[in-house]
């Protein structure tokens, strides 16, 4: 399998701080990659560098051998990279239907968009029943409980098809239900994508990852597996840093 | 992710209704506007109006562009002059026959400047009152739209080009007319400018405008493009991230609603008789926007319909009480913009749903 994305040599400096540092980040086609650390440890800045929001002090940054240099947001869009938010921003004022539909839309042509939207289209209606969103397509996306926007986020993603997707922090306070079945959602997407997700909570993370990437202080600590991870002392010292002794025990259990 | 695709149609709710009452209300103003009003109008007050369906259609650009796209433009009258100076200069030449029009004379121009020349054929200048705005708008547009100018910013930058033209209008006495502008116009496409019967059809000419322009104002709301404006206008950063060009939607809304004030400008001349600085400077422009905002900004209709109420109210309250109309104006706007952010539009639609609330219960 050939690398999908290859970061070399990333570092951010903001108003003399070191962000990102000297990153060499590397994910196969077809992975499914956790990335975690700490607050601060420089995760959700890397994917703001990889969708074009953030530009990189040094490094590059390529996608599918292409580099990404001086490429717009949008235009990261067009060659395959989706990303979601931490706080997920859904269209309001559009429904269920609406939003997807418009992830759904950006390669058509432009002159085409002046035309109404015609049914559902077979993109959108698999993004609404792998999300689970069916019944409430035609309701306003400003009515959805957190969760329900979280999967609707996802399902724009799918929408986009993308080949690189990115999440950042899906699961972040939802309920443990609401966790499961993101979990669920992310292992079945993971079957034909490729996937980065940010995640902090290490059950989640037991759960669902395969291989795990550990920031730390804007360096890669360690790559690994989950059972990996998990033993690597460094780690713990780090990421788990304050509840030490939960872990250890943890660990040990 | 599921193996076989069920076509499971989507349950959306029963639209049919409510999409041909829009259709049949659009008929009966049509109706009122085509008909009942020519009849029952005398030809000043029939010529009132026509001006203000001059503004509605610049109304109906500014709901496009600050309603749906949430652009805040405080400088249509830019365009809306750009337009009209193109038909007035047409009109001036044509009433000059070959000779110069008559201000110049007066401020001593001997020779036809340049800038004149291809406004003396009719097809040209009418070309010039659709594509000058085009052009200027799109420039602009991509200018400031690419470099991510917006809200209050982008308001400012469109104000100050009001006040800039209006400099400039005013320092060219010989090639523009100055303060005074361009008026005393005679003959438009063969006829005699006052008469009634080329009023009451110029009145005619400007409803039908207006109404095709909002059918196509409507369709743009209601396709893909309208969804992607609105999502836009709440969401810019995120559009990014799904694949568009925020600046392009923002530049394509604002050329259009630009190209509107356009060809009001163009009409508003030979209904009015005078285009001038005074009438497309930052004051009548932030009217404009007022109006929209009494309308109810985030509904096409509202747009025309707060153009059209504030331009009587405005004719009634200068007729009567000449004084209170700024101080009104002023506290019209607050009130809407605190207390029903929706217009006059809204205030309509809440009484409708408590009514039927009430007759449900």
């Amino acid at each position: 399998m050939s690398a999908l994305l290859e970061v070399r040599d990333l570092s951010v400096v903001f108003d003399g701080f070191r962000a990102i540092d000297g990153v060499d980040f590397t994910v196969r086609e077809g992975e499914l990659r956790f990335l975690i650390g700490p607050n601060g440890a420089g995760k959700t800045t890397l994917i703001d560098i990889i969708t074009g929001l953030t530009r990189p002090t040094t490094g590059t940054v390529s996608f599918d051998g292409q580099s990404l240099a001086g490429k717009r947001e949008h235009e990261r869009v067009r060659l395959g990279i989706g990303r979601t938010f931490q706080t997920s921003v859904v269209f309001e004022e559009l429904t269920v239907l609406e939003n997807l539909d418009l992830a759904a839309s950006f390669r058509r042509p432009l002159l085409s968009l002046l035309a109404r939207r015609n049914g559902v289209s077979e993109t959108v209606q698999r993004a609404l029943e792998t999300t689970g969103l069916t019944e409430l397509a035609a309701r306003k996306a400003g009515v959805l409980s957190h969760g329900q926007r979280q999967w609707l986020e996802i399902g724009m993603l799918i929408a986009q098809g993308p080949r690189l997707l990115l999440l950042d922090e899906p699961v972040a306070g939802m309920s443990g239900d609401e966790r499961s079945r993101t979990g669920e959602l992310l292992t079945s997407i993971a079957k034909d994508h490729t996937v980065i997700v940010i995640e902090h909570d290490m059950e989640f993370l037991r759960r669902y990852a395969s291989q795990v990437t550990v920031l730390h202080e804007g360096k890669v600590l360690m790559e690994g597996s989950v059972e990996e991870v998990r033993a690597d002392p460094r780690v713990q010292e780090v990421y788990l840093g304050r509840a030490r002794e939960e872990a250890a025990h943890d660990v040990v259990s | 992710m599921t193996a076989v695709l069920e076509k499971k149609p989507v349950q959306v709710a029963p639209k049919e209704p409510r999409r041909w009452k829009g259709a049949a209300l659009f008929a009966a103003v049509a109706v009122v506007a085509l008909v009942v009003m020519p009849l029952v109008l005398e030809p000043f007050r029939l010529g009132l109006l026509a001006k203000y369906l001059c503004y509605a259609i610049v109304a109906l650009g500014i709901g496009l562009a600050w309603g749906q796209g949430g652009m805040l433009t405080l400088g249509q009258g830019v365009f809306f002059g750009l337009g009209g100076y193109a038909m007035g200069m047409y009109l001036k030449l044509n009433d000059a026959g070959g000779d110069l029009p008559d201000f110049m004379v007066w401020s001593g121009v001997e020779q036809l400047p340049a800038l004149w020349a291809p406004f003396r054929n009719p097809v040209l200048a009418l070309a010039m009152v659709v594509l000058v705005p085009l052009v200027v708008a799109a420039l602009l547009g991509t200018l400031v739209f690419r470099q991510r100018v917006r809200g209050a910013y982008f308001a400012i930058l469109t104000q100050a080009l009001a006040a800039a033209m209006v400099i400039l209008l005013v320092g060219q006495q010989g090639l523009t007319g100055g303060t005074n502008g361009l008026t005393n116009f005679f003959d438009f496409f063969g006829n005699d400018i006052s008469a009634e019967s080329t009023q009451r059809g110029l009145y005619l000419t400007v409803a039908i405008v207006l109404g095709v322009l909002y059918l196509a104002a409507w369709q743009l709301v209601r396709s893909r493009f309208g969804r992607l404006l609105l999502a836009v206008r709440d969401g810019e950063d995120r559009v990014r991230f799904l694949g568009y060009n925020p600046a392009t939607v923002k530049t394509i809304t604002f050329t259009i609603s630009a190209v509107m004030a356009g060809i009001a400008g163009a009409l508003f001349v030979p209904v009015v008789g005078i285009i001038s600085p005074a009438l497309l400077g930052v004051v009548p422009s932030l009217e404009l926007v007022v109006a929209v905002a009494v309308g109810g900004r985030f509904a096409l209709a509202g747009a025309v319909l707060g153009a059209v109420v504030m331009g009587y109210a405005k004719t009634y309250f200068s007729e009567e009480l000449p004084d209170a109309w700024l101080y009104l104006q002023g506290a019209l706007f607050i009130l809407v913009m605190t207390l029903a952010p929706k217009g006059i539009v809204g205030v309509a639609g809440a009484l409708r749903d408590r009514f039927r609330k009430e007759a449900a219960a």
